[in-house]
């Protein structure tokens, strides 16, 4: 049997996938019209008793944050949907929406009719243009349906290169019309969001995954996945592999039964450090190829599930150049409004800098975790956390390497070995 | 800077309506700007701080946080080289400083024909397709050295090839800019539903693996 699981992605291979006709034709718009007729109750109560947990990073369960919607409070509620997937190696959402955006918008319908919301926003990046026109014209065709429009209506909102608008506080400030920054919490979403409104703010995957659930119900979405960790969910293989790609599988399976499917590493090469969730989780190593890729066991192993981007790096890469790297794009998406974080990311560029060219010293790795210590916990959102990890994980596997700069007064590698058309550069 | 062609005021008040509170309309509103002239001008910015009744100050505040709001003119087609930690490594780096060279521009730069600006990026969602290239914000998977620099010539001659997955005709920045203002261009339908290793865990389900 196979190991994979396709449900989101059980019909992307046609290629009218994302129009109205192929989601209705597999039984597309049942789901919403079932929960419209349940109790907003019951549908929070399924999707509770799913398991399903977000899956933007956080994994926190969707319906206990669907039941912290204070009721009957005679306020305007809403929906949010974050779409701003810019967490480096993450992959999952934009080609979700690009083959099948009617799956999110029926997604939001039916949460929209369980939090007591008449408006979902769906908050898309700026950098994916016919994402966006994919988006948009499902939005006009779910209206013309009749899907939209009887007492739930959908805006989308397009982002313009930000990725700290994927944290959910700035992704309300900038729909709000700020720079996005990250407020302090509490008060929560829940009780304070969009325009200081009781709002629910999901990832893309977590929305899409509830149609599924209302159609067959959670005792089958419990079925899959581990004990605390239920369902199917998409995981996303990239880098020094023979195959890269999307696999939808339940949660607990390993990196090593997804290289197997995706034909192994680079040929000629061996794993060297890989992200389980993101470049904000920690790295793994080939001593994590058995890991159980769900929340808790890639917390036990010392790392996140995070987005499940499985970002894939063999021997010929130096992690001090990855790292570096990393660490630049922190810095440069900084908001600037703590200054744990503001500074703290800016002095680990330059002390990075100087270990990747081997002008640095011994005692600099040592400053570089008493840095990351100081950013760590220290600011409004988890940017500054995030930034840290690639560092504290890569000193912790790879101190040798770090060092061999040093001694060797350069970086020992030499790049062209690591790109994917070795032989035509020059 | 004046601009030749007019920002359309009942198109920008269309794009007001569409929110409970005006001022969230910011950032569509900026997308328009851009769709018009090319970049954030002085002029948008007073139009729009003038119909959500704001300070300029605070239009300019949104608009120098958000990266894809340009101040000065970008090319006829944007091109970004993902330089995140993986494409980098999987050959974005050597595609972006062989783009440097062969346009003789650095980043941020434009052309001197205008046709073609330059800009390295971050993770753009695509990472199971690098290196990966965009033009206008549409996607150009795997790319080579060789394939990034034939992009850019048939871009600067006014014949760029169709983005991988996207429409089968790569639209101009302007154009692209009105799509990002939420302004449909009716190009939707045209392109695949998914590349290759979107849909490889599918194919292997199916193949019983």
């Amino acid at each position: 049997m196979s190991k994979l699981t396709p449900v989101l992605s059980a019909h992307w291979d046609e290629a009218d996938s994302f129009t109205i006709e192929a989601y209705t034709r597999h039984g597309g718009y049942t789901a919403s019209k079932k929960a419209l007729a349940m109790d907003p109750d019951a549908v929070i109560q399924m999707v509770k008793d799913s398991g399903l947990r977000g899956r933007g990073g956080a994994g926190f369960p969707t319906g206990m944050k669907w039941g912290f919607i204070p009721q009957g409070d005679d306020k305007d509620h809403y929906l949010v949907v974050n779409a701003d997937e810019s967490e480096p190696g993450t992959c999952k959402d934009t080609p979700l929406l690009m083959a099948n955006p009617h799956v999110l918008i029926e997604g939001c319908i039916i949460a929209c009719h369980a939090i007591r919301a008449k408006r979902a926003f769906i908050y898309i990046r700026g950098e994916v243009t016919h994402v966006v026109r994919r988006v948009n014209a499902a939005i006009a065709d779910a209206y013309s349906a009749g899907h939209l429009g009887n007492g739930i209506d959908i805006t989308l909102h397009i982002g313009a290169g930000a990725y700290i608008c994927g944290e959910e506080t700035a992704l309300l400030d900038s729909l709000e019309g700020f720079r996005g920054q990250p407020r302090l919490r509490p008060p929560f979403p829940a009780i304070a969001g969009l325009y200081a409104r009781p709002t629910v703010v999901n990832n893309v995957e977590s929305i899409a995954s509830v149609p599924a659930i209302i159609s067959n119900g959670a005792e089958w979405y419990q079925s899959m996945g581990t004990e605390k960790s239920k369902g199917a969910t998409l995981y996303s293989l990239s880098g020094h592999v023979n195959n890269p790609g999307q696999f939808e599988a339940p949660l607990g399976i390993t990196l090593r039964e997804i290289l197997e499917l995706a034909g192994g590493v680079r040929t000629g090469h061996k794993l060297k450090f890989w992200t389980p969730g993101g470049s904000s989780t920690p790295l793994f190593t080939d001593a994590h190829l058995d890991t159980p890729l769900d929340y808790e066991g890639v917390a036990a192993a010392g790392s996140m599930l995070g987005t499940k981007a499985l970002q894939i790096f063999d021997e010929t890469t130096c992690v001090v150049r990855a790292v570096l790297r990393w660490t630049e794009f922190y810095k440069h998406e900084s908001c600037g409004k703590c200054t744990p974080c503001r500074e703290g990311t800016w002095w680990l560029v330059q002390i990075l800098r100087d270990l990747e060219n081997g002008t640095g010293t011994e005692a600099d790795l040592d400053k570089l975790l008493d840095l990351c210590d100081n950013i760590m916990g220290r600011s409004f959102c988890a940017l500054g956390d995030g930034a840290t990890s690639p560092i504290t994980s890569s000193i912790q596997y790879f101190r040798d390497e770090y060092i061999a700069h040093l001694t060797n007064g350069a970086c020992p590698f030499d790049p062209v070995k690591s790109t994917l058309f070795t032989g035509a550069v020059n | 800077m004046a601009t030749n062609q007019i920002l359309n005021q009942d198109v920008m008040q269309s794009i007001i309506k569409r929110y409970p509170r005006s001022r969230s309309a910011i950032m569509p509103l900026l997308h328009y700007v851009q769709s018009v002239s090319g970049y954030v001008t002085n002029e948008g910015i007073e139009l729009i701080s003038d119909l959500l009744d704001i300070e300029t100050a605070e239009v300019s505040a949104v608009a120098t946080f958000y990266t894809q709001y340009k101040r000065k003119p970008v090319g006829e087609y944007h091109v970004g080289v993902c330089t995140n930690t993986l494409c980098a490594i999987m050959g974005g780096d050597a595609i972006f400083s062989a783009l440097k060279e062969h346009l003789g521009i650095e980043n941020d730069g434009v052309t001197d024909d205008g046709k073609v600006s330059l800009e390295h990026i971050e993770c753009n969602a695509a990472c199971d397709y690098a290196p990966v290239v965009m033009a206008n914000w549409e996607f150009y998977d795997n790319q080579t050295v060789e394939s990034a620099k034939s992009l850019v010539d048939a871009a600067r001659s006014g014949k760029p090839p169709a983005p991988t997955r996207g429409p089968s005709k790569l639209v101009t920045y302007k154009q692209a800019s009105a799509v990002l203002a939420g302004i449909d261009d009716g190009l939707a339908r045209e392109g695949v539903q998914a590349g290759g290793p979107t849909l490889l865990g599918l194919k292997l389900s199916k193949e019983g693996k």
